[in-house]
This record gives structure tokens, sequence and C-alpha cells, in this order.
């Protein structure tokens, strides 16, 4: 599945958007958040405060124990600011 | 009713889009409509850069203009949300909501604009007319409180 990244989530991994393969156990947003978490030092930073990140799956707002199996493309972000 | 949704790097003209919404009408009886600009901050901010969510930003925005349809009966509705670098005095956000009644086109753009806030994928960065480092604004509780109110 496609990931991307906005805002300062974007800016602490240091790519806008990336292919990744997450195992079979990792079935929901929660878990895909603790699986990249643990990518390394940029992910660490971008997800070190979980209640921070907000998630859309192919375009639309997901909450935490949505499951990922059919996401084609899952979104990481902080708090929308528009408006 | 089709609402027009828009998510532009250019400005708009508020005045022209009334009138397009209006013109040659005659079920309109009340038009609200709301612009958002860019404020300097006591002098401090050189302009802000809206980042957004390309596809998700008009979707989720037409999902918020889907729900305030559910909610009153509007006869025309306009979104439109600039992205890109923005300067103070500049127009950020637009809606404006026609409805045969004041109180309806009222409650439907108060409603869009809460909902705009703390639903449409924008992101707003800062910076300072002092070239202090540029930093991300955070999402308020006040916004979020807004929002709430219009639960159901």
């Amino acid at each position: 599945m496609k990931a991307v990244y906005f805002a300062w989530v974007r800016e602490r991994i240091g790519v806008s958007e990336e292919e990744i393969a997450p195992p079979r156990e990792v079935e929901t947003v929660r878990q895909l958040v603790e699986w990249l978490a643990a990518r390394g030092e940029g992910y660490a930073a971008a997800f070190a405060n979980p209640k921070t990140i907000r998630t859309a799956i192919d375009k639309t707002h997901a909450a935490p124990d949505a499951p990922i199996a059919s996401a084609r493309e899952i979104a990481f972000f902080p708090p929308m600011t528009g408006g | 009713m089709t609402p027009t949704i828009r998510v532009q790097a250019a400005d708009f003209d508020a005045a022209r889009e009334e009138a397009l919404l209006t013109e040659g009408r005659r079920d309109v009886g009340a038009v609200v409509a709301f612009t958002g600009l860019c404020r300097d901050e006591d002098g401090t901010l050189d302009a802000l850069e809206l980042e957004h969510y390309p596809g998700m930003a008009e979707e989720e925005i037409g999902r918020v203009a889907g729900e305030a349809l559910s909610r009153w009966p509007l006869v025309g509705l306009t979104i439109i949300h600039r992205h890109g670098v923005i300067r103070p005095g500049e127009r950020i956000v637009l809606v404006i909501a026609a409805a045969r009644h004041r109180g309806e086109a009222f409650a439907a753009a108060e409603f869009l604009m809460d909902y705009l806030k703390t639903r449409a994928p924008f992101w707003k960065k800062e910076r300072r007319v002092d070239g202090a480092e540029e930093g991300w604004v955070a999402a308020k509780s006040e916004d979020d409180a807004a929002a709430a109110r219009w639960a159901r």
C-alpha cells in the first residue's frame, strides 16, 4: 500500500510518500502506527505521540481501530488547521 | 442541489461568487457569505503556507457540504479553500450559503466553517517577519468544541 505524510509528520519522516509492506499481523491503523514508529529515528519522532496523529484510508478519515487490509492509500497527518 | 466546491491556489472574488450563486433566481431569500482572511498577528506574521491533501481536500469538503445539505434546505452553496502561500490581508476561505430564510443560511454557514476547520485536510505553517523558525499552527481545542456542538 502507499503511505502518504503531511505537515510535520512529513517533515519528521523526510519523505512525502512511499510504498510500505507491513506484515500480516499488522491489522489496524493503531498497529500500523506502532510498526511505522519502529522503522527509524524520523518515524519514531513523527509517531512519538499517537494521540496527535490523524489517519485517512483512501482519502476518508479513519479511526485507530479501523482495519487496513483493503487500504490502497493510507495517510498520516496532524490535526487539521484549515479554514 | 449540487454545491460548488473548489480547492485552489488562486485568489477568489467573493462578490462574483455570490452573484453567480443568485443571478437569475427568484427562490433565494437569504445569502450568508463568510470570508476567512490571513491576519498579520500584530505585525509578526510574514505569510502562511497552507499545505493540503490533494483529492481528499475536495472529497472531505464535499462530505461536509453533504452533511449541511442534509440538515438545512439550502438552495445554493459555494465553498472555496485556498492553498499555497497566503499573506496577511489575503483571503483563505469562502463559504456562501443561500436559503429561503436567513436562519437556515446563518446556521449552515457557521456549521460549514466549524466542520471545515476540524475535518478538511489543510495545515498552516507560519512564516515570521523576524525570520524566527517556521512553525506549524497547532489545532485549537476551541475549534473542536465549536464543531462538537453540532453533534446529534
